[in-house]
């Protein structure tokens, strides 16, 4: 299963190889690195660019023509954001609610995921179909309906309401992808700790979960990430900042003025809850990259 | 859902546990496991049947009834009413159009990209490794980030885009010689209000989704690319197959169910589309999408069973979506 996407099985970088150059390669050879040159404008471009216009001076975010870099180093924007009560309440809930979420998701998914993964019981195919479906279906089937739950148990506006929703597409993800993790263990681990005497509870947490650690980091990491960015639960079931996340915070983000948009602010927040997940992405990369495409090609 | 979680992609079900307990000596082993093994899943099973299947059921019993959130009125049956509503109404079938085209547009240019990045993913360069994080750059960018920051890009007066297309490009291109002052004459002449001109507002943002899912299509295809033996390109070779036959006649039909996978779950999320466009436009007719409409229907127009029997709608379009793409991997399989 994971085996999906292996960056270590990936061939050797570049091999030359001695042979006559005909011109046709020469330009082949231009267009691809122009491609390639392309493709990473097109995809860090943008980000750079808000993180400029974060510490571009306002002037020169509205200037025309156009400055791409800024005359110097502006902090007001950052700083205004960090004065905001609003956003540092929202970016305290994040935290809150997107750990939470990811050690419920954790402790409870990996429990299901070994029975899932290494244990046979009658009913367990029904259960992993069933868990199957409900990572593909949509929020959006079920908003109606959660929210007059979430109401109902006096969990509007409440973390407990956000984390308790956001079960909905973290738990069946990390249950199919740990299960999968699991069962691509060797047979005779659990063996040798019932040979021991331990009960296969004790097989569980002692010997298997242990061994089990980079799967719940890299479902745990994507949880995280999922939790952290999600918009549509955030915004319908919360009004205040009680329970309100970084997203509907930004999403909603004004200035001072209501005659145009304070594009540095806006910016500086953007950046500041966009930097750690894109740093936690790229020092986890690979672990990200298998835990992406696990399962998603017959491997 | 994996509207938020990256897809778990489901095409190789965990059918055969490593463990079978009928292997063990002991029958007691197996009755004790078998306990132990649904008192472990439990949990789980009792939670996603509250928050996912039960809401899923209520969902289809609220959209006949004209249930309301703030409302102590009782709540009647009321038929196929809702249902009778939206099929009348101007908004929603706005709505399902957009949603339709949003769809097919995103997901056709997605694909398309996706293929080219992963090809270039896949072959040997050097500056591989670098390529290959970049492109996670904007797959980690939350969407609500994406938008604004596009909006940003794509202002009328000091956007960037807008700077580029008007004045950047056609300077540069002018510089190429013989062909240099038509390609310049392409790049428009002033500057373009991408997000207020009503016929622009879905393109702008198809484009911004197209960024920021391209990079999930192009490693669930790279993914898919890795795992196609070497020797059938060196046999190819032997016979004489250039590479771009080779394309077409090896890798592509290779390719084809990482492919599907990659569809389904691109056309599953873009069907549900909310973020993007909600944060860049709110309610507005021109982007209507029906995400969009249940959810104003649900929090703004406190039409519960109204909103649910939208609801049910896009459940059934994409449940539908879903037998399609899985019918047509089976016939692939055979």
């Amino acid at each position: 299963m994971a085996t999906a996407f292996d960056p270590a099985r990936l061939p050797p970088p570049t091999q030359f190889k001695r042979r006559r150059v005909k011109p046709w390669d020469i330009v082949a050879k231009v267009l691809f690195w122009l491609l390639v040159a392309f493709v990473l404008v097109y995809t860090i471009f943008p980000f750079a660019w808000a993180f400029l216009a974060a510490i571009k001076p306002n002037a020169d975010i509205s200037a025309t023509p156009t400055r791409y870099l800024p005359s110097e180093i502006y902090w007001g924007n950052l700083e205004y954001v960090f004065n905001q009560r609003d956003f540092i309440l929202a970016l305290r809930n994040s935290i809150i609610i997107s750990l939470v979420t990811v050690g419920v998701a954790l402790v409870v998914g990996s429990m299901a995921a070994y029975a899932l993964g290494r244990l046979k019981f009658r009913g367990r195919s029904v259960i992993l179909y069933i868990i199957l479906a409900m990572t593909m279906f949509p929020a959006i089937a079920i908003l109606g309906s959660l929210f007059e739950m979430i109401r109902r148990f006096n969990l509007y506006n409440t973390m407990q309401g956000l984390v308790f929703t956001y079960m909905t597409f973290t738990l069946p993800f990390t249950v199919w992808v740990l299960a999968n993790f699991f069962k691509a263990m060797p047979g005779e681990l659990e063996e040798a700790a019932l040979v021991d005497g331990s009960t296969p509870f004790q097989a569980f947490y002692k010997i298997l979960l242990p061994l089990a650690l980079p799967g719940l980091v890299t479902t745990g990491l994507l949880a995280f990430i999922a939790a952290w960015n999600e918009f549509l639960f955030a915004l319908t079931f919360t009004n205040t900042y009680e329970a309100r996340t970084v997203q509907p915070a930004i999403a909603s983000f004004r200035g001072s003025t209501q005659f145009d948009e304070p594009w540095g602010s806006i910016m500086a927040a953007s950046v500041v809850v966009t930097v750690p997940l894109v740093v936690l992405v790229l020092v986890f990369q690979r672990k990200i990259l298998a835990g992406l495409t696990a399962g998603a090609v017959k491997g | 859902m994996s509207q938020h979680v990256p897809a778990p992609a489901p095409v190789v079900p965990v059918d055969e546990p490593a463990i079978r307990v009928s292997d063990a000596p002991q029958a007691s082993w197996a009755k004790s496991r078998e306990r132990l093994a649904w008192l472990m899943v439990l949990p789980s099973v009792l939670i996603v049947a509250l928050v996912a299947f039960y809401p899923l059921v209520q969902s289809f019993r609220l959209s006949f009834t004209n249930a309301r959130l703030a409302s102590s009125r009782a709540v009647e049956n009321i038929g196929l009413n809702n249902y009778r509503f939206l099929w009348e109404s101007d908004t929603f079938r706005t709505a399902f159009g957009n949603t339709v085209r949003f769809t097919i547009i995103s997901v056709s240019i997605e694909l398309l990209l996706g293929v080219i990045v992963a090809l270039i993913i896949n072959s040997q360069f050097p500056a591989r490794g670098l390529v290959r994080a970049a492109i996670l750059i904007p797959w980690a960018i939350p969407t609500v980030v994406s938008s604004r920051l596009w909006a940003y890009m794509l202002n009328d007066n000091y956007g960037v885009i807008n700077d580029l297309l008007v004045y950047q490009l056609p300077k540069t291109v002018s510089w190429i010689p013989f062909i240099g002052d038509n390609l310049a004459g392409i790049f428009p002449d002033e500057k373009i209000a991408f997000l207020a001109r009503p016929n622009l507002a879905l393109p702008s943002a198809i484009a911004v989704d197209v960024w920021k899912t391209t990079p999930f299509m192009a490693l669930l295809i790279l993914a898919g690319l890795q795992i196609i033996p070497g020797d059938v390109y060196e046999a190819a070779v032997v016979d004489g197959a250039n590479k771009w036959k080779q394309f077409w006649q090896i890798t592509l039909p290779l390719l084809k169910p990482a492919i599907l996978v990659a569809l389904i779950f691109r056309t599953l999320d873009a069907f549900r589309v909310f973020d993007v466009i909600y944060v860049m436009f709110g309610y507005k007719v021109e982007t209507l999408t029906l995400s969009i409409f249940t959810q104003q229907t649900l929090v703004d127009g406190d039409r519960l069973g109204r909103a649910s029997a939208s609801s049910v709608i896009i459940f059934l379009c994409i449940g539908v979506f879903v037998l399609i793409y899985t019918r047509l991997i089976r016939v692939e399989e055979t």
